[in-house]
């Protein structure tokens, strides 16, 4: 468990991280959700100190991260951000080894690690071992920035906009591994993003920061449905939390018995999905991979506000 | 707070005030007896006590810029007047002979404040105007230093007086040399600059033949220019024109062909650097290929231009010195007679002046070059 | 394709000319007049170079040394306050003719090949200097930041991230230099330096325009071939910091 204590970070008299305190529950993915200037990235940079705190703590397993020497620290917290900061003089592999060569790993082990991250990400190890990052994609750039935050097996990832210079679909893609690997290694990471919709769809819970503070902290689905301040409500944005909240559950949790036309839709797509999928071939219900059907009344149902 | 740099031009500062400040030597080429400034003359160790109180006070952090610089200022002044006063009090009356030369810890002491001089300026960040200002009164400082006689009994002052005529001439062809090389290199260069812009096929070659001009060793370019030039004079018509193997011409097509090459390397580097956007809504709008290049293209380079007449100035000042050594006059012809003679003060007659117009004219420029930024930006 | 013969080729011919001066005589004799010897005999060639081209090697690595040390300082957290300061003096420094600089450390020095080492080592602590901070400062902040992150001590970063990634520039700030003291290595022979500026300067006094050729013939080829083998590191370089096309 990561412990934030009344974290406060003041610049030349003003505080751009006031007095938070949060608890980060092991094994998942929490998402730091805000506008620029928000604070999301100084409170993150605590954690690693790459920031001081001007007051506060940040414990990690109940110890204090300022007793702990800085650099030792930071080899056991993995950080990716957004320009991934790949080192352009070294290969796509030895990047991957930073952390593990820090610590002086054999390098058999290195090897070994090495390899086996590639594959985690869905690159050939053969292929891409002894490619330098300027022969990357920028895709691949950031999925190889991912596995070498990993790479040393840390407690923690700290991900700073880490999908932010990629396209729409390398977005999504991006998003898609990192959920993978993250329910495979069942690592805890704090993910920092102005982007509502990269929130709801990575983290197991969202705390919304404005101006220094966390306004709310709490499951996506009860953000969406129970914004705490108008702040946050805006930052969701009115006409599209109807779409986030149906795109946090699977069809199969919905699926009731019954007969429908057409062709079927799978199993783990969204309600999201499956209500695009309504309007766009006119249907009322949609039979489901496996038996069974899902009707536009329960998806209408579901996306409705929380009675007060 | 201390301020680091300053501990450094204090240490630098301090350890000058106890080497000697001065040379006493019975005349000008045999060596002599090192003098401190405390032992130099009677109110001495009063302002070595100033300098050093002004190197102390400097190491505190909280001095505002503006006053290091003032302070720096002060100190600069405090070491030049002194190594005036100590050359009219060491001097023998009516002994043409004796010579006062600067010695290690006037140089350290020059060293130490100019650095100090040189922070303080950095870190209070004139702005472009501010800065003519402070260099002009610099200049006129200095003028009032040279111009009060306060300086008229140290080495080279001496040199100069027995020289005054000679020094104005040579001060004259070192300034045509590196100006007349310029314009010669604007003339030819920017043309030539367009044209390979315009013509790619050509760059390749012109860049590769002026780059292997800049590495002829300066001597063996002046000494070609020589019979060089000697022998194309003898043509018909030549010497109409003022080309000529002997005297300052062969000088000034040397330092010509070196300039060739920052002013053609930079007008096109500077044409090539305005944003294809711009060339674009240029042509966009209707202007033709003159139009464009004489109202978008050349006005953007304009940077790129100062920034060459920069280098080659400042490269020109210092390179004419050369043509001391094959008689093609200025501040050099001092330089190498110094040589010769093993005559330091004459070598810093003729090294001093050119060092002084390389620096004023590299801040110039930089002033310049400031300037035509910002209008642009 | 001709960018590598021609070099080796001119390469080869001058180490026969320095070998063998004697048999270019018929080459250089148009140049001469009133059956001046067309090659320099007072001191062999050969020496002369090697000479010229040891007291350039020495202050061009003594000059990299101090420079490097000096703008890794300047570029610490300790030395930062040095920084503008330093940017300042490099950029005034290099204004400062390096004739003059070299008229100017014979009073202190005395004549000889000491006040030409010193001069082209002062005078050769600008470029790389300059260029190690270029190196230095102007990495991308993501690299930075990361190397940070990922626990590197300054030291490490210093050594596994920072100076390799400066390398290119630092070997350019090297050839500026390099091919710089090469030419002013010449006037160095007016303070009675060993350097091939003596046959250039014997030719000058003597009014033999062959000699002021083969001397600045051997400086100039030497000079480019420099030029040319420091790019070929400098890309070279460029390629390991994955810079490179």
């Amino acid at each position: 468990m990561i412990e934030l204590r009344h974290l406060t970070r003041v610049y030349a008299g003003v505080p751009v991280v006031d007095d938070v305190s949060l608890n980060v529950p092991e094994g998942e993915i929490t998402a730091l959700v805000g506008t620029s200037g928000s604070g999301k990235t100084t409170l993150l940079r605590m954690i690693n100190r790459l920031v001081e705190p001007t007051t506060g703590q940040v414990l990690i397993g109940g110890q204090d991260v300022a007793g702990q020497p800085v650099h030792l620290l930071r080899r056991r917290i993995g950080y990716v951000i957004q320009g991934v900061g790949l080192f352009p003089h070294h290969s796509v592999a030895r990047n991957i080894a930073t952390v593990p060569r820090l610590l002086g790993w054999p390098p058999a082990q290195i090897g070994a690690r090495v390899d086996e991250l590639l594959q985690l990400f869905q690159l050939d190890p053969a292929t891409f071992r002894n490619r330098m990052p300027h022969q990357l994609s920028g895709g691949q750039a950031q999925r190889v920035g991912v596995a070498r935050a990993l790479a040393a097996r840390p407690d923690l990832l700290l991900l700073d906009e880490p999908f932010g210079a990629l396209d729409a679909i390398g977005r999504a893609r991006a998003q898609a591994d990192l959920r993978g690997v993250q329910r495979q290694l069942g690592t805890t990471m704090i993910l920092v993003t102005h982007d509502i919709n990269e929130a709801v769809q990575l983290g197991d819970r969202i705390a919304v920061m404005d101006h220094g503070r966390i306004l709310q902290h709490d499951r996506p689905e009860r953000i969406l449905t129970d914004p705490a301040t108008p702040f946050v409500q805006a930052l969701i944005g009115p006409g599209e939390r109807a779409f986030h909240l149906l795109s946090l559950s699977a069809v199969l949790g919905m699926t009731q018995p019954g007969q429908a036309q057409g062709p079927a839709i799978p199993r783990e797509a969204s309600l999201r999905d499956a209500l695009a999928e309504c309007l766009w071939s006119g249907r009322d219900a949609l039979p489901v991979e496996g038996g069974g059907i899902v009707t536009l009344a329960a998806l209408r149902a579901h996306a409705r506000q929380a009675p007060e | 707070m201390m301020s680091r740099p300053g501990v450094l031009f204090a240490l630098l500062g301090i350890a000058g005030l106890f080497l000697p400040l001065v040379h006493l030597r019975p005349n000008r080429i045999v060596p002599g007896e090192g003098i401190t400034l405390t032992a130099g003359f009677a109110t001495g160790p009063l302002i070595a006590v100033g300098l050093a109180a002004i190197l102390i006070a400097g190491c505190l952090g909280r001095w505002s810029p503006g006053l290091r610089t003032a302070a720096a200022l002060l100190g600069l002044v405090g070491v030049i007047s002194s190594l005036g006063l100590a050359a009219g009090h060491l001097l023998p009356k009516g002994n043409g002979l004796a010579r006062v030369a600067p010695a290690s810890g006037f140089w350290l002491l020059l060293a130490a404040f100019a650095f100090m001089l040189a922070d303080g300026l950095t870190r209070l960040r004139p702005s472009v105007a501010a800065s003519w200002l402070i260099l002009a009164g610099v200049l006129v400082l200095a003028a009032a230093l040279l111009g009060s006689g306060m300086l008229d009994q140290v080495s080279v002052m001496r040199e100069y007086a027995t020289r005054r005529g000679p020094f104005l001439a040579e001060t004259q062809t070192h300034l045509a040399l590196a100006f007349g090389s310029l314009g010669l290199a604007l003339a030819v260069g920017l043309p030539l600059g367009v044209a390979i812009y315009l013509t790619a096929r050509a760059r390749g070659p012109v860049l590769t033949v002026l780059n292997i001009v800049q590495t002829i060793p300066s001597l063996a370019l002046f000494g070609i220019m020589i019979p060089l030039l000697g022998w194309i004079a003898t043509l018909p018509g030549a010497d109409r024109l003022g080309v000529s193997g002997i005297g300052s011409f062969p000088a000034l097509i040397a330092l010509f062909l070196y300039a060739l090459l920052p002013v053609v390397s930079n007008t096109l580097s500077g044409l090539q650097g305005v944003p294809l956007p711009v060339r674009e809504a240029a042509l966009g709008l209707g202007m033709t290929r003159g139009q464009l290049l004489a109202q978008v293209l050349i006005p953007l380079a304009l940077p790129s231009l100062l920034a060459a007449v920069r280098i080659v100035l400042v490269q020109n000042i210092g390179l004419a010195v050369i043509a001391g050594l094959i008689g093609g006059g200025g501040f050099g012809t001092f330089v190498f007679q110094g040589l010769n003679q093993t005559a330091m003060d004459l070598v810093l007659l003729g090294a001093l002046p050119t060092i002084a117009l390389a620096l004023l004219a590299g801040i110039v420029m930089d002033l310049l070059l400031g300037m035509s930024r910002g209008a642009q930006a | 394709m001709i960018g590598r013969v021609l070099p080796a080729l001119v390469a080869g011919l001058l180490l026969i000319f320095l070998l063998s001066p004697d048999s270019f005589a018929p080459l250089f004799r148009p140049f001469t007049r009133n059956g001046a010897p067309p090659i320099y005999g007072q001191t062999s060639l050969l020496a002369l170079t090697l000479s010229h081209l040891a007291i350039v090697a020495v202050a061009v690595i003594a000059s990299t040394l101090v420079a490097l040390v000096l703008a890794v300082l300047v570029t610490r957290p300790s030395g930062r306050e040095f920084l503008p300061l330093a940017r300042t003096v490099t950029s005034v420094g290099q204004t400062f003719p390096p004739v003059a600089v070299l008229a100017l450390a014979v009073p202190v020095m005395g004549f000889g090949t000491a006040p030409t080492l010193v001069a082209l080592f002062l005078y050769g602590l600008l470029p790389v200097f300059e260029n190690t901070l270029a190196g230095l400062t102007g990495q991308p902040p993501e690299v930075a930041e990361a190397a940070r992150a990922m626990g590197m001590t300054d030291r490490q970063r210093l050594w596994q991230v920072e100076l390799p990634l400066a390398l290119p520039l630092i070997l350019a700030g090297m050839r500026l230099t390099a091919v710089i003291s090469m030419g002013t290595a010449t006037i160095g022979s007016t303070v009675a330096a060993k350097t091939l500026g003596e046959v250039i300067i014997a030719g000058l006094l003597s009014s033999n325009t062959a000699f002021v050729l083969q001397g600045g013939m051997v400086v100039g080829i030497i000079a480019v071939q420099i030029h040319h083998l420091f790019q070929r590191f400098e890309s070279r370089a460029a390629r390991a910091a994955g810079q490179g096309v």
